[in-house]
């Protein structure tokens, strides 16, 4: 069975290529709405939260929740640095935001498995805060839907940070001008958009509600 | 002969396949290997060593196949250029077996995967129909007709979602003048995920089947023999084909139509496909959530759906219908479209209302969204939620009616052929199927009638009459009406015909029958029943009418398959349609169009004279 005729397309494709504004308007479309897609990802475990919990919250440290909030937060101000480098062609600005973002990214992944998760089953203290956290997946539905919001986010942030690094190799050899920077630019969307999704679950998982465990 | 075995042992499905089950067993080496440090035993078929292997096994298949290979490179900085053709020194069919980016061969590649799936799932509701010919257990015991009825609504899910993957891949980007779909390498990832997702069905079944039904509800999930996990897993990771699909379709209308197609200058086809990828983008997130969820209860041990741990079993139920009863729109969207792409090429008479057909699919898709509680009249929820959901529900009526007062408008004093071919007398199969789904379906969205017949078999012949109206009869409709644009010949007019004959009657004994065996105390989902109901008859004819249908699809598939050979070159425009992809040669050329073609009228203005809906674009000399 043949169903697509066969003339040459190698000679034809020239001239059917989409031009380059045409797909940036595809990619730029197309990411929002993965973006719009997402929501109901995250809007899922967010009601998830409401419908288990209701007025309650399991006692967390709150000192490690607000410090990795703001490292987070602050983190998209240097992945916003890195996108106007990219398009300002200034190499060093990008780079190096690009990578100071990843970093924070970094840290705040390591602050929720390491410390929230406690992983490596450690205690500590310093100046007085209990540095680990002592909620195990198996503790009900507290357990569940904080490992669940906690997971889903930290997945995000991990391939966020993938990205970046890949932006930041590819960019250290020149890959990006700019013109032409749709990976710069879809980088600096996606996370933060993981940001932005950390705003609502910051305050659902450690502020509203009373501590009940 | 050689040559040919050795490029079908070559190609991207079977490398796919080895790569999948390869990864699989390394996922599964991996958990063995971690427990044997720790010193604990790894017993055969460990549910958690299963798990990770199966979701490993899905990027083994995709790295196998060579889906991903395009992005690996991309990420060391090397940009790949789409190959257009068939690869070098292969000869054309391979493409169909291989990731290629084009639409079209994407689109025959869904088509195809859809029919082989159709099948499989079809054979499962044989084998279990044929147990309920006759009360008592004949020749399946409990459990394997479980997990046959479960898997039979899977699949057949499965099939639905990859056939509206055909009808928008191989028709969209031809009605809209573009070239490809705007994401040629993710439309390929969107068909390619959806095999491994397949097989990890199948092979639930293998390893124990289940137990719960295509729905998986918790707590009974939660204690579901092990094939329930691969399920999830497999009905999970097709959502990523729905989502990646869906964001193509969209965004290929929203950036790459012909010039002067306005929104209501559209195929309608393009427009019920629109509306399907709005709720494929969105809600099947809400069932990922539900699905994972489930697996991390059973496999990780966190606790969200079994009130032992102060979890909620309802809250399963609700992310689970938030999806699973918008994607009916999803199935029958597409095909509703279908008929009213097909009915005025063959009323030769503009479609009714064509403003608000197209707005109805957007209403249908959006109220969709308002409906997901009644499925869930009967399990418990807050009292206050019945009410309002009974009253939106019956709000679907409203676009719903839309669609056929327009269709019976369309057809009224039109030149409806004498001899109807085969896609019409499928569009009319399809509108009254679709009636006998529709009426029955209020009498569900009632509360108190909902109380009596929730469960029944009633609901079974309620559901099956909008599958079959909504997506089965227009697609059959859909397959016939372009084969000849896809192939380039005809088929066979008399077997089309002997199809349509053997399945309308057939279906309509077999939903009708369902229906009212349900209404004599058949429940839905159980393997026997008591003989003193008396419905043993009708179970027979219900059975013999599943038999029938089976048969007249192989007959589809034998005309299809027989025809791409021996039968005469179909003409250009065999119907006489004002859709572009029709004033072009077939099969369609690799990039569609030669010269693209700009919209000047309305699109469905047939019999009125001098009305015009593209025109070819004059090439003007550019300045660069």
């Amino acid at each position: 069975m043949s169903a697509v005729t066969t003339h040459s397309p190698h000679d034809d494709a020239h001239g059917h290529e989409v031009p380059y504004e045409t797909q940036m308007r595809s990619n730029r479309l197309g990411l929002w709405m993965f973006m719009f897609s997402e929501l109901f990802l995250f809007g899922a475990l967010f009601t998830t939260r409401f419908v288990l919990w209701g007025n309650t919250r399991p006692a967390l440290s709150q000192e490690i929740g607000l410090l990795a909030t703001g490292i987070l937060l602050l983190s998209s101000f240097f992945m916003y640095r890195c996108e106007v480098g990219a398009a300002n062609g200034d190499q060093k600005t990008f780079l190096r935001s690009a990578l100071l973002a990843a970093l924070m990214g970094t840290i705040f992944f390591i602050m929720v498995v390491v410390m929230e998760w406690n992983v490596f089953g450690l205690s500590g203290e310093l100046f007085g805060i209990e540095l680990f956290g002592h909620l195990k997946p198996s503790d009900g539905v507290y357990g569940g839907v904080f490992y669940a919001m906690t997971g889903m986010h930290a997945l995000h942030v991990l391939s966020g940070i993938a990205l970046i690094l890949i932006i930041w190799w590819n960019g250290r050899r020149g890959f990006f001008t700019p013109e032409r920077h749709w990976g710069v630019e879809a980088t600096a969307i996606y996370w933060h958009y993981v940001d932005v999704v950390w705003v609502f679950f910051y305050p659902a998982l450690y502020l509203m509600g009373h501590a009940v465990k | 002969m050689f040559r040919n075995t050795r490029i079908i042992l070559t190609s991207a499905l079977v490398k796919g396949l080895v790569g999948q089950f390869v990864a699989w067993a390394l996922g599964y080496g991996f958990i063995a290997m971690l427990r044997a440090f720790r010193g604990l035993p790894t017993p055969g078929l460990y549910e958690p060593a299963v798990a990770f292997g199966a979701i490993l096994s899905v990027i083994g298949f995709l790295v196998g196949a060579g889906v991903l290979t395009d992005w690996l490179k991309l990420i060391v900085g090397k940009r790949t250029p789409l190959r257009h053709g068939a690869p070098e020194g292969k000869p054309e069919w391979s493409r169909y077996l291989n990731v290629d980016y084009n639409h079209k061969v994407i689109g025959i590649q869904y088509a195809i995967t859809s029919i082989l799936v159709l099948l499989i799932g079809g054979l499962f509701a044989i084998l279990f129909r044929i147990e309920l010919a006759q009360p008592g257990m004949q020749w399946l015991t409990n459990d394997q007709y479980n997990t046959l009825f479960s898997a039979h609504g899977i699949i057949m899910i499965a099939s639905i979602l990859l056939g509206v993957g055909a009808m928008v891949n191989y028709l969209v980007p031809l009605m809209i003048g573009a070239s490809d779909m705007a994401f040629p390498r993710l439309n390929a990832f969107s068909y390619w995920v959806a095999i491994p997702s397949a097989v990890l069905i199948l092979m639930g079944m293998a390893v124990g089947g289940w137990d719960t039904g295509w729905v998986g509800y918790a707590t009974l999930s939660l204690r579901a023999p092990l094939g329930i996990v691969l399920f999830m897993l497999g009905f999970w990771i097709n959502g990523f084909s729905s989502i990646a699909g869906s964001i193509n379709m969209l965004v290929t209308t929203a950036t790459m139509r012909a010039k002067g197609m306005t929104l209501f200058r559209m195929p309608i086809l393009v427009w019920g496909a629109a509306a399907a990828s709005i709720i494929q983008m969105t809600a099947t997130q809400t069932v990922g959530v539900a699905l994972t969820m489930s697996v991390a209860e059973r496999v990780l041990g966190l606790n969200f759906f079994d009130p032992a741990g102060g979890g909620n079993p309802i809250l399963y139920q609700h992310l689970f219908w938030f999806y699973s009863h918008p994607v009916v729109y999803v199935f029958v969207l597409p095909g509703l479209g279908v008929i009213s792409e097909l009915l005025p090429v063959f009323a030769r008479k503009p479609l009714f209302g064509y403003r608000w057909v197209a707005l109805s699919s957007m209403g249908i898709a959006l109220v969709g969204f308002l409906v997901w509680a009644h499925h869930m009249f009967t399990s418990g929820m807050a009292d206050a939620l019945r009410m309002p959901f009974m009253f939106s529900t019956m709000l679907v009526a409203i676009p719903t009616g839309v669609k056929f007062f327009s269709w019976v408008a369309t057809i009224w004093e039109g030149k409806l052929p004498k001899n109807p071919p085969t896609p019409l007398l499928f569009v009319f199969g399809a509108i009254s199927v679709f009636l006998i789904g529709g009426v029955t379906g209020p009498i569900l969205g009632t509360i108190p009638t909902d109380l009596h017949l929730h469960d029944s078999y009633w609901i079974v012949g309620h559901f099956h009459a909008t599958m079959f109206g909504g997506y089965i009869f227009p697609f059959f409709a859909a397959l016939y009406y372009w084969y000849p644009k896809v192939t380039g010949r005809m088929y066979k007019e008399s077997l089309g015909k002997l199809h349509f004959w053997l399945m309308l009657p057939a279906f309509w004994v077999m939903s009708i029958g369902q229906m009212s065996v349900g209404l004599l105390g058949m429940r839905r989902r159980v393997a026997d029943y008591d003989p003193a109901l008396g419905i043993t008859t009708t179970h027979v004819l219900i059975t013999l009418a599943a038999l029938i249908i089976g048969w007249s699809v192989l007959i589809m598939i034998y005309n299809f398959v027989a025809s791409t050979r021996t039968a005469p070159l179909a003409d250009i425009n065999p119907w006489r349609s004002r859709s572009p992809e029709w004033q072009i040669p077939s099969p369609v050329p690799e990039f569609n169009y030669a010269v693209p073609f700009e919209v000047i009228g309305e699109p469905y203005d047939y019999g009125l004279d001098g009305a015009t809906y593209t025109r070819e674009v004059v090439p003007v000399p550019s300045g660069d």
